[in-house]
């Protein structure tokens, strides 16, 4: 007796949506997931009428159903956007020039105009390059601070009004779990917003849309869609930290199938004491992107880079601030300290 | 006294100038580690009982919630953990210097055979094993079978005003108090009762098993003998008059519990469920002075001073890793701590520190609603996510094929 589907009752469910254990038909759970998505944008108030909004696309599955979805709903609604997409090359030979092909053939498939930016051309420095020097335990530190100030500077390039990330439940989650792991209670309180703070005039502000969808749908969508996407995991990834806060969701997930929408709830809720010491945003001296000390990560993280010191940005550094702003060279001890890599 | 002139420590000699008192728990942790494989020295061993017993002393003088001559009751499970506590709690009352703890000690054990599925014989082993333990401190003690939950009064989910407000100046009065009276005028250590085992019929046995296999997942289990467990003790210290319960949750436990209730998404309850002090039952306050203990000090402490505790097995024992999610977060946190050995101080430092309560307690007039089964203050005002857990649910349960075929034409 084949299963109906739960929802028209007329065609028979093709899948059992992870989200709700409920049986669907194609139509039906294309159309759930959409409208979810656009409900999620109504009641958060994501975008403004008329806006340029800049979809950061990677190739992968998350921006690809991102910006498919993205465009779906801006005819169905009217949202009266202006899509663009934008594109980071980190230069890792083997995964990003393959990904960024397949960004070449969204953007012909959507019709929507591309820019590509590029560590080399930003920073000098390609993340084979970096890791050769760092190693490849602390790699995906250099490549996230690099990938955001590279998102925001080609945003204002492309003028776009807003950027949207094709972040899921599950890197949310997951985040929420890391930063509980690391005790790091300013990025617990700021990690589940749905969106920055558009008040500084450097930053474009950038919002997540897919907050609320769990991986798994995603994945299911782009298949029966149909989409071009690359499916390809970053070769330097295995040794990060997050891959123990992603094993452990996932094995929540086999449990309780509601639990990574427990964990952003906990995560929203989390009330911090007052008085605990908050860092408070100001602009990087040298290059003014904002920051929360005198240098910015990613201007402490070249310097080490570019004096052959890998270990500089990560750890504790604020007190290094003056020296590298003076230009000073720094002691015997602490050049060792800093350069000690272990493989 | 200087344990480390000895110098039988010898890659501790850097720090061989201070006493093990001002050591870090880490450090005494790698010391003892490497003690393991050598004869354990008589010097350190008394150096060690002090670290502990001070540690103890220090978070209950740090937080100045108990105040002398209080009635406290302490919750022993049996595990190493509380049965550490009973013995810190034992040793800080029988000393002589001025120093000594000055709280009246009761202890409740609650005996859960009938969850686990234990016989009645089974049972009163291990009840009559922890009695003897209890009989050799001296304090009076309760044996509580889980079936007088079934029992209780509605009034035990009610709130009770807390008696006096007792801000953190009186407590340096009432200590003052105590030293010039001499503590003449406070409730001496009552004679322990000559206390039965309680007989339990086996009708309430059965209904509480039957309770107990209504709910369908291992975790959800378990979240209801949390509730039902603390009912009792609460219930139990109203009625024999104690207004402070301790409980004995070393640093690891709690650094667990704490991920947990974050996958289930308790995050706004985090501070109550695991902080030092739990006030969320106005009149009883929940204490948790082993916090700063990790389990492997306590174990290293009850190995060498030989603390008698008795394994009982709960719901959870010799079940997979994915059982439930409490067992799974359990073999998360101690496999994290074997790569990262920072792992449980950073969480628990995030608790004790950082977090507060969502919704702090107004005198009189209630403030906040709360949960009628935990009696935490509401999370569910409509924030983002349940918003979306709202719409999730009315979407598919709408039937929308029109609709949807009316939009894309």
């Amino acid at each position: 007796m084949p299963v109906q589907c739960s929802s028209c009752s007329e065609k028979r469910a093709v899948l059992k949506r992870p989200k709700t254990g409920h049986s669907l038909c194609k139509e039906c759970f294309f159309w759930a997931f959409e409208e979810e998505i656009h409900q999620t944008i109504v009641s958060a108030k994501l975008f403004k009428t008329g806006e340029s909004v800049g979809i950061a696309a990677s190739g992968g599955k998350d921006s690809t159903v991102l910006a498919h979805v993205m465009k779906v709903l801006n005819e169905r609604y009217s949202y009266g956007l202006e899509l663009m997409l934008l594109s980071v090359d980190e230069g890792i030979t083997g995964y990003r020039d393959d990904s960024l092909e397949t960004v070449k053939r969204n953007q012909q498939q959507y019709e929507l105009p591309l820019k590509i930016v590029s560590y080399e051309e930003l920073y000098g420095w390609t993340m084979d390059a970096i890791v050769k020097q760092v190693g490849l335990k602390n790699n995906c530190t250099f490549c996230g601070v690099f990938r955001r100030q590279a998102l925001d500077r080609g945003a204002i390039m492309l003028k776009v009004d807003k950027i949207c990330t094709g972040h899921n439940a599950d890197d949310v989650a997951e985040t929420v779990l890391m930063n509980v792991l690391r005790g790091d209670i300013a990025r617990l309180r700021r990690c589940t917003t749905i969106s920055t703070d558009s008040e500084n005039e450097g930053v474009v502000p950038r919002c997540k849309p897919l907050k609320y969808a769990y991986e798994k749908e995603i994945v299911l969508y782009a298949y029966f869609k149909k989409l071009d996407y690359f499916s390809t995991e970053c070769i330097y990834s295995p040794n990060a930290y997050r891959g123990y806060a992603r094993t452990y969701l996932k094995d929540l997930e086999s449990v309780r199938p509601s639990s990574i929408m427990d964990v952003i709830h906990s995560g929203e809720n989390l009330s911090v004491r007052e008085g605990v010491k908050m860092p408070v945003q100001g602009t990087c001296s040298r290059c003014g992107y904002i920051s929360s000390q005198k240098l910015c990560k990613a201007c402490v993280l070249l310097e080490g880079l570019n004096r052959g010191l890998p270990k500089l940005g990560i750890g504790k550094h604020h007190r290094f601030h003056d020296k590298i702003l003076s230009q000073q060279p720094l002691t015997e001890e602490e050049e060792r300290k800093l350069k000690a890599v272990d493989f | 006294m200087l344990l480390c002139q000895v110098d039988f420590l010898p890659q501790w000699r850097r720090a061989a100038q201070k006493c093990v008192c001002t050591w870090r728990s880490c450090e005494v942790l790698a010391c003892l580690q490497w003690l393991c494989s050598h004869p354990v020295p008589v010097s350190f061993r008394l150096c060690f009982k002090d670290f502990f017993i001070h540690k103890f002393k220090a978070v209950l003088g740090k937080n100045r919630i108990i105040f002398p001559g209080e009635k406290v009751l302490l919750a022993v499970s049996g595990g190493p953990s509380s049965c550490s506590m009973l013995r810190q709690v034992q040793e800080g009352l029988s000393q002589k210097a001025n120093k000594k703890l000055r709280f009246v000690p009761g202890v409740a054990f609650i005996d859960e055979g009938a969850a686990i599925g234990q016989s009645v014989e089974e049972r009163q082993r291990t009840v009559a094993e922890l009695q003897a333990v209890f009989q050799a401190t001296g304090f009076p003690f309760y044996i509580l079978p889980l079936e007088q939950v079934l029992d209780l009064p509605a009034s035990v989910v009610a709130t009770n005003p807390s008696p006096s407000e007792q801000p953190a100046s009186a407590y340096k009065a009432a200590v003052h108090h105590f030293v010039e009276t001499d503590g003449s005028n406070f409730p001496r250590p009552q004679e322990p009762k000559k206390t039965l085992l309680p007989r339990v019929q086996e009708s309430h046995t059965l209904m509480l098993q039957q309770l107990l296999g209504s709910v369908k997942t291992l975790t959800a289990r378990e979240e209801l003998l949390n509730t039902l467990r603390q009912h009792l003790l609460v219930h139990t210290a109203r009625t024999e008059g104690y207004s402070k319960l301790m409980l004995g949750d070393s640093c690891t436990r709690l650094a667990v519990k704490l991920l947990t209730s974050i996958s289930l998404g308790r995050g706004a309850q985090l501070a109550q469920d695991t902080g030092f002090s739990d006030s969320r039952y106005g009149d009883i306050i929940l204490v948790r002075p082993m916090r700063d203990y990790s389990a492997k000090e306590v174990a290293y402490y009850n190995h060498l001073f030989t603390v008698p505790y008795v394994v009982i097995p709960s719901v959870d024992t010799k079940t997979v890793d994915k059982a439930s999610i409490q067992r799974l977060t359990e073999s998360f946190v101690t496999k994290l701590q074997t790569d990262f050995p920072s792992t449980v101080s950073t969480i628990y430092r995030l608790t004790s520190e950082k977090l507060q309560t969502a919704c702090r307690k107004r005198s009189g007039a209630d403030g906040c609603d709360r949960c009628l089964l935990c009696l935490c203050s509401l999370d569910t005002a409509v924030g983002e996510s349940l918003t979306h857990t709202g719409v999730t649910v009315h979407i598919t349960v709408l039937h929308f094929s029109f609709i949807y075929k009316q939009g894309c034409t």
